[in-house]
Formats: C-alpha cells, structure tokens, sequence
C-alpha cells in the first residue's frame, strides 16, 4: 500500500510541478474543449495556444516576483 | 504484343498499387517518426540514453502488442481520444520543462536542480519500497508518450492505407516499417553532434518541443481549427508552436530577470 502511494505521488510529480499552474492548465483546456469545437474558426487552434501561452507567462512571471520578496 | 500487353495490363497496376501504397505508408510514417525522434534525440540528451531509449522501447512493445491484440478492430477506437488522453500528459509534462527551462535560464532556479531531486529520490527509494536505480522517470516518460502518440498515428496509417484493398496491408506495414528504420538510423548519426549543445540549451529545446507537440496533440484531439490552406496538412502547424514557443520563451528569461533585480 505504501509502495503504490509512493508511485501514485512519484507518477503525479512527473505532470505536476506548481498545482496552481498544473490546475490553470487544465481548466483551460475544459473551457477550450467545450467551446471550442463549437466555433466554426480556423483561428480556435491559435486561440488555444494563446490561453496556454498567457498561463505560461503568468506563472513565470509571478514566481519570479515571488523570489524578489 | 497486344496479348502480351493485356497480360501485363493488371499485373503492373497491381505492382503500381503495392509501390504506391508502400511509398505512401513510407513518406506518412516517416513524417510521423521523426516528429518522435525530435523529442527522443533531445530527451536522451539532456537526461540520458538508457532511460529515453527504454521509453521509446516500451512505447514500442506497447503498440505492438495492442496490434497484435487488436488488429483491425483499433479502427473502432477514435483516434481524438488517444490524441486528447495523451496530448494531455505531453502538454502537462512539457510546459512544466518549459516553465522551469526559463526560469532556471533566469537565474532564478539552480541549475541542476533536478539532479538534486534526483538524488533525494533515489535515496528515498533505497529506504523504502525500493525500485530501479538508475533509471530516469522523467526521460522514460517523456519518450514514451511521444512515441506512443505518433507511433498510434503510424498504426492508423497503415490500417487506413491496408484498407484500400486486399492484400495491401502488408505493404503498408512494410513501408511503416522503413521508415521506423530509416528514422533510427538517422538517430545514430545525429545523437554524437547533438551532445555538443550546452545542456541547458537542450532542455530549453525540450521544453518548447513537448509543449508545441502538446498543444497541437490536445487541439487535433479537441477539433480545433488551424489557419491555413484547406488542402494543407494540420501539422504544418507544429513548426509555428514550436517557433512561438521559443519567441515567448526567449523574450520570457530577461523579463524574470529585469522582475528579480528590481525586488
């Protein structure tokens, strides 16, 4: 039982680093899977990419005003 | 001669048939196999070669066995589901390299941290449960899933062009089979220069190659649309994420750091 915690927690640090990043990834990608294939864009894939894009940046740039406190 | 000719009439468009189908299982798969390589060459790079390889590996054994298994009946699984399943797990595990790869060439993280974390772990292992020394998750992992999603794509090239008419299955294996070889071989030669590149450079490359991938595995398993020609291919589209993942990247590492020197 001990063993297959310790694997469970090993195989989540693989994917999870920040949980606050992790979790802002994934709603996103809920949100965008919802909506998404319902708009009849060709611009829904660069849409996508820029919602992952302003989560990347926010998440850099928040732990890095972090480290200066 | 027109006798001789009728008789050689179906016999080389049959011959026609089977060239072009192995061709085109060829040149779809090989496009596949190298997108994957990308992501080995660079994983076993930075993290080492055991590790990569054995994901790879296993990626490999996996979808044979599940062919074996399966076989034609994989048509009935959507491939959007295996696209978004996995593309999930690459986007997740590539934006977190990303996110660390810059702020570790910031300055604001050490730069091997993760062999520090390493160490803790497999000195936690040894106390414990146990398991494998030596082997890096990280690298098993990441080449493992990248394999797995392109070598499914393979597998439905094969079945899709093996569905074209009787007997044209194995030609289309055979010609998926060539390009897996023609890939690996292409591996060989170039993972010698490739140890040449600063380490930190790799997983900066890394990082803006899983999460390109990523993004582009989750949009096709989502439906999303990409700008461009309806006639051109949707993974035209990876080299653009890859190209705007560095430019956000790049621009990223000055701006954490002006953000650290004026706390």
């Amino acid at each position: 039982m001990r063993w297959l915690r310790s694997m469970a927690r090993e195989v989540w640090g693989l994917f999870v680093d920040d949980g606050s990043f992790a979790g802002a990834i994934l709603a996103w990608l809920a949100v965008a899977a919802l909506v998404g294939p319902r708009v009849d864009s060709r611009w829904a894939g660069p849409v996508w990419f820029a919602g992952l894009a302003v989560i990347l940046v926010e998440s850099v740039v928040r732990f890095s005003r972090r480290r200066t406190k | 001669m027109q006798l001789a000719m009728a008789n050689m009439g179906p016999v080389s468009g049959v011959s026609t048939r089977l060239g072009t189908t192995v061709v085109a299982a060829f040149l779809a798969s090989l496009v596949e196999c190298v997108e994957a390589l990308t992501v080995v060459l660079a994983v076993g790079s930075v993290r080492g070669w055991r590790s990569a390889l054995a994901g790879a590996a296993a990626a490999l054994a996996v979808l044979a066995a599940i062919v074996a298994a399966l076989g034609p009946a994989l048509t009935r699984i959507p491939l959007r589901l295996v696209q978004l399943a996995v593309g999930t797990m690459i986007l997740l595990f590539g934006l977190r390299w990303l996110r660390k790869a810059i702020l570790r060439s910031a300055g604001l993280i050490p730069l091997h941290d993760e062999v520090a974390a390493f160490a803790k772990n497999t000195a936690s292992m040894r106390d414990g449960a146990g398991g494998v020394r030596g082997w890096d998750k990280v690298a098993f992992a990441a080449a493992f899933n990248i394999t797995m999603l392109e070598g499914t794509e393979v597998v439905f090239i094969v079945i899709a062009l093996g569905a074209g008419g009787s007997g044209l299955l194995l030609p289309a294996s055979l010609g998926a089979v060539g390009a897996l070889l023609a890939v690996v071989a292409l591996g060989v030669a170039l993972h010698r220069p490739l140890a040449r590149v600063p380490e930190n450079t790799l997983k900066f490359a890394v990082g803006v190659l899983l999460s390109a991938f990523g993004t582009f595995w989750v949009g096709e398993g989502a439906g999303f649309a990409w700008p461009g020609p309806a006639s051109a291919s949707p993974d035209l589209a990876i080299p653009c994420l890859v190209a705007a993942y560095l430019a956000i990247a790049v621009g990223l590492v000055p701006l954490c750091r002006a953000l650290a020197v004026e706390g």
